[in-house]
């Protein structure tokens, strides 16, 4: 394949019209995901756990393999892999050191498991990639509806314990002898965070998540340090990522990760660029 | 009610396993006034402060703040930790960090923003922490940190102010700036302060009384009462010398004339040091 052959397989906008409300419900889909992205993404970066959440999603992703293969809904699948892997992480894990070492572990299982269910499935090989690396006209009506639930639980859940959250994620000595429950709070907020990486799988996949629930907040974090501002531009980022990637993923032929993964990273380096020619010496000091 | 004491221990008993830290310990605290807490690594002073929280129960004993028993999340303590780094991925500006004293343990999100950022703006003014309100935390120095710990510690208009070793770490002169802080916020609100360290010399001057803990035992008074070179060697069980050298104290480990707290170059092994040459 020479360099025309791969523009006109990534963009291509011919049809385009016709092409759009094919993918509506991703779009809806994506556009709610976005807003957990954005959201999940500060406080998983305030508690140093980009690691442990790429560890859920594999096991996230054996779940749904195995609904796929033995016939179940594969969301159910997936909240159910990834809410053991969130448990066994939130009960070992407690230390981030004990937590790395323990998604170290658990990743390569859970990737194993699912490769062996999806080896297993006879189904429609779309599917069995689907969940590695993302599909875009696989949301239907009730599948959307399946979504919506869990970002709505999730944003829920997390305005519910936002300060709280924020107290024990970033000064946990001090919230604790006020009185904050840390050690509950952690344990509810890796359900929470189960809920969304299993909805997040369903469009961009186990291996793409962090592109969504990482890259919009560490991209945000890199720009601002008032509290209300991170969360508004993380949001604002993961949308970019996800409603555009989608749009563009329209036009071509391929998968509609490569173009969210790409969007997500090219604004996290721009931020970086940003913060650089703001203040060139601020980590010198 | 001032004649009441802000903390009171009343035959407390503190022990990890077989090793007693401290106990038949009997403490009042007055309003206003200034103790401070010292002996070795490992002598429970931590320890003391965490029963006062509520995050550390008392093995024997109880422990009263302001008459009523010791409960988790009281408003009535405020907490000065040791200084440490935060993070680069943590979102907060200085304000912030002292808005979370204000109502961080509350559930939901902030819908009150102008109430409190007024009651924050009043508290950073209080510990000169104004300059720097909206600059990111991780890029503060510890002195400038240490500041906003005492503004987030006096959100909650506590009686007693328990610090946890909050100048380790610090230069000489944000020593004493943040001592200073701590000592007028206490007199200007009548409340106690609780201050372990293991460097007396930047508090000396406000210190009104001081707890040494040491070897399971310990020794309450005054400043000029418990630093005395016989006072230590018995608690320690050791020849330990106090002297005084142009108004700081200097704690020095018998014949080997190594320093002991007081002094700000605490080793843990000292202790023990000391422990065993009293043994042979």
């Amino acid at each position: 394949m020479d360099f025309s052959d791969l523009l006109q397989k990534a963009f291509n906008f011919q049809d385009y019209a016709q092409l759009l409300p094919l993918v509506s419900n991703s779009l809806v889909a994506g556009a709610a995901l976005g807003i957990v992205g954005g959201l999940i993404g500060i406080f998983i970066m305030m508690r140093d756990m980009a690691f442990a959440v790429h560890g859920i999603a594999e096991l996230s992703f054996a779940g749904a393999a195995f609904a796929l293969l033995v016939g179940a809904d594969v969301v159910t699948g997936s909240v159910i892999g990834s809410m053991v892997a969130a448990l066994i992480l939130g009960v070992l894990g407690t230390r981030a050191r004990d937590r790395n070492s323990i998604t170290g572990v658990l990743m390569p299982f859970g990737l194993g498991l699912g490769i062996l269910f999806i080896s297993l499935y006879e189904g429609r090989s779309a599917n069995k990639f689907g969940l590695l690396t993302g599909q875009i006209v696989a949301v239907d009506d009730v599948q959307l509806t399946g979504m919506l639930g869990l970002c709505a639980v999730v944003v829920a859940a997390l305005l519910l314990i936002w300060r709280p959250l924020t107290f024990a994620s970033a000064d946990p000595l001090v919230a604790n002898a006020r009185g904050v429950r840390t050690g509950g709070l952690s344990i509810v907020f890796m359900m929470v965070l189960a809920l969304a990486v299993a909805a997040t799988i369903q469009v961009v996949g186990a291996l793409l998540v962090l592109a969504l629930l990482i890259t919009p907040a560490a991209a945000a974090l890199r720009v601002s340090s008032n509290p209300v501002l991170t969360v508004v531009l993380s949001v604002i980022f993961a949308e970019v990522a996800i409603v555009g990637g989608i749009l563009l993923a329209l036009a071509g032929s391929l998968p509609i990760s490569p173009y969210v993964t790409t969007i997500s990273f090219a604004i996290y380096l721009a931020c970086r660029a940003v913060e650089k020619l703001r203040s060139p010496r601020r980590h010198q000091v | 009610m001032s004649s009441t004491p802000i903390v009171a221990f009343n035959n407390a008993r503190l022990a990890y396993g077989r090793r007693v830290l401290w106990q038949d310990l009997n403490l009042q605290v007055a309003p206003g006034e200034f103790l401070a807490v010292l002996g070795p690594n490992g002598s429970g002073k931590t320890s003391f402060i965490n029963t006062m929280l509520g995050t550390t129960a008392l093995d024997a004993g109880q422990v009263s703040i302001d008459g009523q028993p010791v409960r988790r999340g009281s408003r009535a303590v405020g907490l000065i930790p040791q200084q440490r780094p935060f993070g680069d991925n943590v979102p907060l500006r200085a304000r912030d960090l002292v808005a979370l004293g204000v109502d961080g343990t509350k559930p939901g999100v902030r819908l009150a923003r102008r109430a409190v950022a007024k009651k924050v703006d009043e508290l950073l003014e209080l510990v000169g922490a104004s300059g720097y309100a909206n600059r990111a935390i991780s890029d503060l120095s510890g002195g400038e940190q240490q500041r906003l710990r005492a503004a987030q510690a006096l959100a909650g208009d506590p009686r007693v102010l328990l610090c946890d070793e909050p100048l380790l770490s610090l230069d000489l002169h944000h020593q004493q700036a943040i001592s200073q802080v701590i000592h007028q916020q206490a007199v200007r609100r009548g409340s106690a302060v609780v201050f372990v360290t293991h460097e007396i010399n930047p508090i000396l001057p406000y210190v009104d009384r001081v707890l040494y803990l040491a070897e399971g035992r310990f020794h309450i008074g005054t400043v000029d009462e418990v630093m005395q070179s016989h006072v230590l060697s018995e608690l320690y069980g050791a020849p330990v010398e106090v002297l005084r050298v142009n108004g700081r104290i200097v704690v020095v480990a018998g014949a080997g004339g190594r320093e002991l707290p007081a002094d700000g170059h605490e080793h843990p092994q000292i202790a023990d040091d000391v422990a065993h040459r009293d043994g042979k």
